[in-house]
């Protein structure tokens, strides 16, 4: 059941940039392709000092995914496509304009007290999962905090709609002549949307910055006079990047913007929303139908703060490079600059977002040490890579075959002993002939064996969620129950 | 022997970075070129080369010459130029 305080999805302009990793999340649930469609694909980032251009990135020269790097989509969009497919999945049952107001968390049950239009009701909840935004108003009926650090830093946001030349690309502006001093970051979006985010500084009054006639100002300094525009939002904003000290308070569990903030630079907040909502995803469902005990649920804590310092420390990194603090950080910043036209090693320097990727888990208790020698390949607690691959003659992509189950990634043959159950499938590369139910896949271009640094032999165990939890270079089938044991926390109720 | 290495050589450039700024926190300017000037002389000790002590010093002044030619005043801020 999901409660939403209003009617609608997000209203203006918030997230914009969907990385690879969420556009794999929203394929598994089925949902990728009409963000797809609608979205802007882009892989090239230009970085701009003053008047010049000082370098230019390829998010990924390498070919073999089905998903791109990023697209550029609005929010609404995104959440209307996953509304759209909630809804026809059975047993989702959406309450729009159901607001909490109260909740009561003890240690067998949620109470929560929703607000409707036709009157207040009372829930029963076994778990509830807290994605109320950055201000969540649960948290603070729960007397809960975040802590972190406040930037005064002020950006002013503006979406216009226009037909232009320029192409599909990330620009990102330092110090630029038409906005000297302060940053200015450029995006393409769905429908001839563009987002620019100017930088304002510590003073600026977000009043005056939003009269449309110094929006206009701004945008003509930039993009010139001569320009057909459309204004379609504008806000100032500023961030905080900031966490819980824990997202999980008994059967109580934060998400999104309620449990962790970042700066926008890098786009580490809604792809670390949907990656840590994924994370939750499997491991309550296997609680839920008695396959795990409650004790898998705190790896979700585990798991995710890793990612929310993550996250955090890059995104503040990032803010750190952008607004210089001081006259000597601002030199710095700035010397790099000027050595990064001439000096790639100059490059590595610049930070105008560390752009997310997913977060590994190598210390994750979930995860099998590893035993056999792997030179590369995918340690235990990483993101299973895609690859091309066929089935019957017929090309398809491997993490399709992958996720919703645990499943077995093995190079050749099924080892003995082994049988499939309900969460648990096979996928053999290149075998003759597989246990009844067994994919049996093509690696037609190599990828696989690449990516996954495989022998014959080699078999990787993927959780739900398709990160590897372990693998071997010879496995028989003891060793697989036993690693799915660990994965769902099976060896920790033991232990307990 | 080879020339300065002026390819991505950082083990951690965000970590390097964060911690340069962070070391010149809460200190005046003169203490920050104070700072940076010792900073030089160890890592160059740490090099030795003198080969590539010469080639560094050389890109460094090199581009702060071009940095010169195209910025002819400093700033209304009166930030110090690159």
């Amino acid at each position: 059941m999901v409660l939403d305080d209003n009617n609608t999805v997000s209203v203006g302009s918030r997230a914009i940039c969907f990385a690879q990793r969420t556009l794999e999340i929203f394929d598994r649930y089925g949902c990728s392709q009409p963000m797809l469609e609608r979205g802007v694909q882009w892989q090239i980032g230009k970085v701009f000092f003053k008047d010049a251009l000082v370098y230019e990135f390829n998010l990924r020269p390498e070919g073999g995914h089905r998903m791109p790097p990023f697209i550029n989509l609005q929010q609404y969009y995104v959440e209307d496509y996953l509304v759209d497919r909630a809804v026809t999945l059975e047993g989702v049952d959406i309450r729009w304009n159901n607001q909490v107001i109260d909740v009561r968390a003890g240690t067998d049950e949620v109470m929560v007290t929703v607000k409707t239009p036709d009157g207040n009701y009372t829930l029963r909840c076994d778990y509830l999962l807290v994605a109320d935004g950055a201000n969540s108003s649960v948290r603070r009926m729960l007397g809960l905090d975040v802590s972190g650090e406040v930037f005064n830093d002020q950006f002013l946001i503006t979406d216009i709609r226009m037909k232009t030349g320029l192409p599909t690309e990330r620009r990102f502006h330092f110090d630029p002549p038409f906005h000297p001093n302060q940053s200015v970051l450029l995006h393409r979006q769905a429908d001839d949307v563009w987002r620019i985010d100017f930088q304002l500084g510590q003073d600026a009054d977000p009043a005056v910055a939003l009269l449309p006639a110094n929006i206009q100002l701004r945008i003509s300094a930039m993009l010139g006079d001569d320009l057909d525009w459309e204004f379609e939002w504008a806000s100032v904003y500023r961030f905080r990047c900031q966490k819980m000290d824990r997202f999980i308070h008994g059967r109580v569990f934060f998400l999104g913007d309620a449990a962790h903030q970042v700066a926008p630079f890098g786009a580490r907040g809604a792809n670390g929303a949907i990656q840590g909502a994924e994370n939750l995803a499997w491991k309550l469902a296997r609680v839920l139908d008695g396959r795990a005990p409650t004790t898998l649920l705190a790896s979700y804590d585990d798991e995710r703060q890793l990612a929310a310092r993550e996250n955090i420390l890059n995104s503040t990194r990032t803010t750190d490079f952008m607004s210089p603090k001081t006259p000597i950080s601002r030199l710095f910043r700035d010397s790099v600059l000027r050595l990064a036209r001439e000096h790639s090693f100059a490059r590595t320097l610049v930070n105008s977002g560390r752009l997310s990727v997913p977060c590994a888990y190598p210390d994750s208790i979930l995860n099998t040490p590893d035993l056999d020698i792997f030179d590369g390949g995918i340690a235990p607690g990483s993101v299973c890579p895609d690859a091309p691959i066929s089935i019957g003659g017929q090309r398809t992509w491997l993490q399709q075959q992958l996720g919703n189950r645990f499943v077995l990634l093995i190079a050749g043959e099924t080892p003995a002993g082994l049988e499939m159950d309900s969460d648990l499938s096979l996928v053999c590369i290149g075998a003759k002939q597989g246990l009844g139910g067994a994919i049996i896949i093509d690696d037609v271009e190599g990828l696989v064996q690449q990516r996954y640094a495989l022998a014959p032999g080699s078999a990787y165990l993927i959780r739900p969620d398709q990160y590897v939890c372990a693998r071997w270079r010879r496995v028989d089938a003891g060793q697989v129950f036993g690693a799915r044991r660990r994965a769902l926390g099976l060896l920790l109720e033991d232990a307990a | 022997m080879n020339g300065v290495i002026l390819t991505p050589h950082f083990e951690d450039p965000d970590g390097f970075y964060a911690a340069l700024i962070e070391h010149h926190r809460d200190l005046g300017e003169a203490d920050c070129a104070a700072l940076n000037a010792r900073l030089v002389l160890i890592l160059a000790n740490h090099i030795g080369t003198a080969k590539v002590l010469l080639e560094a010093l050389t890109v460094a002044r090199k581009s702060l010459d071009d940095g010169i030619c195209r910025t002819s005043s400093t700033s209304k801020d009166g930030a110090i130029q690159p």
